[in-house]
């Protein structure tokens, strides 16, 4: 039980640490010595000690938007199994209510972007909808290619499953799919080449756009949310890529971090390399990813 | 079966009664609702009996018609449907008290004709005859018809009126045909004598398929669906929570019931299949497209009709290939999707129609800002758009994620590419409808009730009375409590099951118990879910409690007069979805003005009209009403010529009869 509850906690606690990562891999590449490590948890602790400031215009579901965003992404945290570890919520189909726990966040985080009444904001949610909408058969077809190989519907064993000579099988489906899982991981965290989250041009957003009235601990909790949610994709990208399953906690551990760590070093990298790509092109990208999958579950299914 | 019968004669006596009472509007609604409400609660109790797997009940009685016989049935599959039925009949009728308070028509024969639907819809589900079921069907169609026309001072109410009654009777014709060929090769109309009826493999496809097409009208099958759109929106709204969310199902039930009959062939899963994704995809994508909210609601009434043959599609997948589990998957994540289906529009429908009460209006793009003024409809119309979106911890989820695990069952199980595509195809149909069904409603709340008011009507809008709104309520409730409980649910559906698929309750129950098992795993992360979120608010509040909370304008980008007409519309949160999947939709615009170099006022309108009606069935009856008034040649008006023709008549058939009798 408390080893089952390892992972969420740590995820909830060192998440934050990826956008220290990213920041600091795109410094490098600009030649900057970037902000400290622990720059997020600084601004997170600033923003819980405000107060808020809220638009006449809005509900109670402006109010709620953060909280439900936040409460989803913690919860899918239950869901994601740790290499052999699995996790502590696990049974057949748990990634179908993983993706829906997603959009339970997405819904409400739209909901309160157009409760403030902003064309700005509704522009973001637009985006979001769309997107996310495309990019939730990629992820579907992606986690069913990985469960046709591994003849499973239960995310903790399908990780649980993948191990070198599980590479060394079916190498080029899983490459396919992690790539896929990438792309869709860069969409759904509102990263480049999708999305910009440094921007201060309010029309080329999404994310950050959706975000714009909130304040206080309110942002907080969106902000931490997001990391959280960068996590969600990250750990599940990086339990198909690293198949180190020695059964050592230490070294499963090590691993997966230095797989957390790569996974955050590659979004810099691909943000410090890539502009952002114009909006109306982004399905192509997304599509791209999608067919990615089928290829792979073509070559999954014989 | 008795108490059934006793429940449909309270009803027709409600009606009846309402219909007697004439001008006084308070007696009619007093007859009418109190006998729907009476008799739906009479039945209600035999219902669950009897779909719990209480044994199967039947009554026969001779009628003088020939081929008929007043033969009643009631069996698992029956009590099932009959649930929601009633129940949702039930509080429509209480919702319709309130509803009709303030209009200006008549109320009895409104009452009179809304008795009767239900206690025809009662009938079609109990009806063990071929003739007593197309009574019942043609009673259900024409009373429906009259609801929908109820508006008729409207152009548009008696335009939709006729579309439907084309529609309807089309469909019937079908089924009609259909029953005659079975009657003509079991040599009896009654449903026990076709059973297990043994047939070709060519006849059995062709029964098949003339009951997909007159079923499948009913139903609101791509592209048969066109009547939908048109009728739903037309009606009152109690009367639009019926036919969407109970009405359209008696076509989902004609299917079960005749696959549970008759069997399939074994194409009949991957066209239902297919059937699905066409309606599911296309349904969600003109609903994105649509301006008016029960438009709206009506196109996705189409989209969870695919939902809900989808899942029939993979139930009759796993019968053919003999797999147990794909079989009670499939089936009863669709048939439990009847269910929430009927719950969730039925309250989106009052929802809207309490909109519709409070401002008159009905066009998205005019309305905003409602929460505040109605904070009741606008909580329940929130819950029932994230059910209908399938978001955990609603019911939505619970029958979708049945069907997502029946589709990733058959593609896991699958040996070869040919046996794994359907279920990847129904996996990805479903994640897309999914995302795009949360879109959707997504703008439908977002733009209906948040934000600013975009006209001065929704302005001066005020909450329902309580005959509105706790119809409303108690249908909210139910979204919540089969999403916290659902293994209840779907352990409960044994019976339903085994006798739908006909596999042996011991091959029925081991998968149940899985999926209640499964299902008991996604109650508990649903219970986290709540927690985390009350405790997160809680969180919140005592953060903020003490410090300086401010209230201020919008960020508006340091604009200093923003108005409500420069938020983003129900159109334009559309737009970039409805341009992608343009070769689908053709929505058309108008654009005016910005010309010259000093340009008046300008405006822009876009229409997303129904393809298939456009593309299909418009042509379809022009060329026949061209063809057929080709024949108008013979109507001269001129009594000599009508003379002739008797003339002509008559010595054809002298010649005929001579000629006969050598």
């Amino acid at each position: 039980m408390i080893r089952a509850l390892l992972p969420p906690a740590v995820g909830l606690a060192a998440s934050p640490l990826l956008f220290a990562v990213i920041n600091r891999t795109k410094a490098f590449f600009a030649g900057r010595r970037g902000p400290p490590l622990l720059q997020p948890y600084f601004d997170l602790w600033k923003l819980l000690q405000k107060g808020a400031t809220y638009s006449r215009t809005t509900t109670w579901v402006f109010r709620a938007g953060p909280v439900v965003g936040l409460a989803c992404s913690a919860t899918a945290l239950l869901l994601l199994p740790w290499g052999n570890l699995p996790a502590l919520v696990a049974f057949p189909g748990d990634f179908v209510l993983f993706a829906y726990l997603l959009s339970v966040g997405r819904f409400f985080t739209v909901l309160a972007a157009l409760d403030t009444g902003s064309s700005f904001e509704g522009m973001g949610a637009s985006r979001e909808v769309f997107f996310s909408a495309l990019s939730e058969p990629a992820l579907f077809l992606g986690l069913a290619a990985v469960a046709v190989r591994t003849r499973t519907l239960c995310l903790s064993e399908m990780v649980g499953a993948i191990s070198p000579s599980a590479w060394a099988a079916e190498g080029p489906s899983l490459v396919l799919v992690c790539a896929a899982l990438f792309a869709v991981l860069l969409a759904e965290n509102a990263r480049i080449p999708v999305d910009d989250p440094t921007t201060h041009l309010e029309l080329t957003m999404i994310h950050e756009v959706m975000v714009l009235d909130h304040s206080g601990p309110d942002l907080a909790f969106i902000q931490w949310g997001a990391a959280v949610k960068l996590w969600l994709f990250g750990s599940l990208l990086v339990g198909l890529a690293v198949p180190v399953r020695t059964g050592d906690a230490w070294l499963d551990g090590a691993a997966f971090a230095a797989g957390m760590l790569a996974v955050a070093v590659l979004v810099g990298v691909v943000e410090s390399c890539m502009a952002r790509v114009r909006l109306v092109r982004v399905p192509v990208l997304i599509l791209g990813a999608a067919a990615l999958t089928v290829v792979a579950l073509v070559l999954v299914v014989r | 079966m008795v108490p059934l019968l006793f429940s449909t004669g309270v009803l027709l006596l409600g009606g009846f009664a309402a219909l007697l009472s004439g001008k006084r509007r308070r007696w009619a609604s007093a007859f009418g609702a109190g006998g729907a409400v009476l008799g739906c609660a009479a039945g209600l109790a035999p219902a669950v009996s009897a779909a719990l797997g209480a044994p199967s009940q039947a009554l026969r009685f001779a009628w003088p018609l020939p081929g008929a016989s007043l033969s009643v049935g009631l069996d698992p599959i029956s009590g099932f449907f009959l649930i929601p039925t009633l129940l949702l009949s039930a509080l429509a009728a209480v919702y319709g008290i309130g509803y009709l308070r303030d209009s200006k028509k008549p109320a009895g024969p409104a009452w009179f004709h809304f008795n009767v639907l239900v206690a025809s819809m009662m009938l079609v589900l109990l009806a063990r005859n071929g003739i007593l079921f197309l009574i019942a069907w043609e009673t259900m169609a024409l009373s429906s018809f009259f609801l929908v026309v109820f508006e008729d001072e409207k152009a548009a109410a008696r335009e939709a009126g006729w579309v439907y009654l084309v529609a309807t009777h089309l469909g019937g014709a079908f089924l009609l045909v259909m029953f005659v060929l079975l009657a003509s090769s079991a040599g009896s109309y009654d449903f026990s004598s076709w059973e297990r009826l043994p047939m070709s493999p060519a006849f059995a496809g062709l029964v098949f398929i003339f009951a997909v097409i007159g079923f499948g009208t009913k139903a609101g099958f791509l592209p048969l669906h066109v009547w939908l759109p048109e009728a739903h929106p037309a009606a009152p709204s109690h009367v639009s929570a019926v036919m969407s969310g109970v009405m359209i199902k008696t076509g989902i039930y004609g299917l079960v019931r005749f696959h549970a009959m008759l069997g399939s062939p074994p194409q009949s899963g991957p066209l239902f299949l297919a059937i699905g994704l066409t309606s599911g995809i296309l349904g969600v994508l003109f609903a994105l497209a649509q301006h008016d909210l029960k438009r709206l609601l009506a196109y996705h009434s189409v989209e969870n009709i695919g939902i809900i043959s989808l899942g029939l599609g993979l139930g009759m997948t796993g019968v053919t290939c003999g797999s147990p589990a794909l079989a009670v998957l499939g089936f009863g994540g669709g048939l439990l999707h009847v269910m929430n289906h009927a719950i969730f529009k039925g309250l989106l429908f009052m929802g809207a129609g309490s909109i519709q009460h409070a401002t008159g209006l009905r066009e998205m793009d005019h309305l905003g800002g409602l929460l505040k003024r109605m904070p009741w409809t606008g909580s329940t119309f929130l819950v029932g758009a994230a059910a209908i979106s399938g978001l955990p911890p609603l019911n939505g989820f619970v029958s979708e994620f049945l069907l997502y695990l029946g589709a990733f069952m058959s593609a896991v199980g699958a040996r070869s590419p040919a046996t794994a595509a359907p279920g990847l195809a129904a996996l990805a149909g479903l994640a897309l409808i999914g995302g795009l069904a949360s879109a959707c409603f997504a703008k439908a709340f977002g733009i209906v009730f948040l934000g600013e008011p975009r006209s001065s009507r929704a302005e001066q809008a005020h909450e329902s009375g309580a005959a509105m709104l706790v119809p409303m309520a108690l249908l909210a409730a139910a979204c919540v409590l089969i999403g916290l409980l659902p293994w209840l649910v779907i352990g409960a559906m044994g019976p339903l099951l085994a006798s739908v698929t006909h596999l042996p309750a011991a091959e029925v129950t081991p998968v149940l118990a899985e999926a209640a098992a499964i299902l008991r795993w996604v109650a508990a992360a649903a219970g986290v879910l709540i927690a985390a979120v009350l405790m997160l608010a809680g969180v919140r509040r005592a953060l903020l409690s003490g410090r300086r909370v401010e209230t201020a304008v919008t960020w508006d980008c340091g604009y200093a007069f923003p108005t409500a007409r420069m938020q983003y519309t129900a159109s334009s949160f559309a737009q970039p979805l409805l341009a992608f999947f343009s070769p689908f939709l053709r929505t058309r615009e108008r654009k005016a003005g910005l010309q010259g170099h000093f340009p008046g006022a300008s405006s822009w309108a876009s229409e997303t009209g129904d393809t298939y009606r456009e593309l299909i069935f418009e042509p379809l009856f022009g060329g026949c009403r061209r063809l057929l008034g080709r024949l108008r040649g013979l109507q001269e008006g001129r009594m000599q010529i009508y003379v002739l023709y008797v003339g002509l008549a008559l010595v054809a058939l002298l010649i005929w009869t001579l000629g006969a009798g050598q």
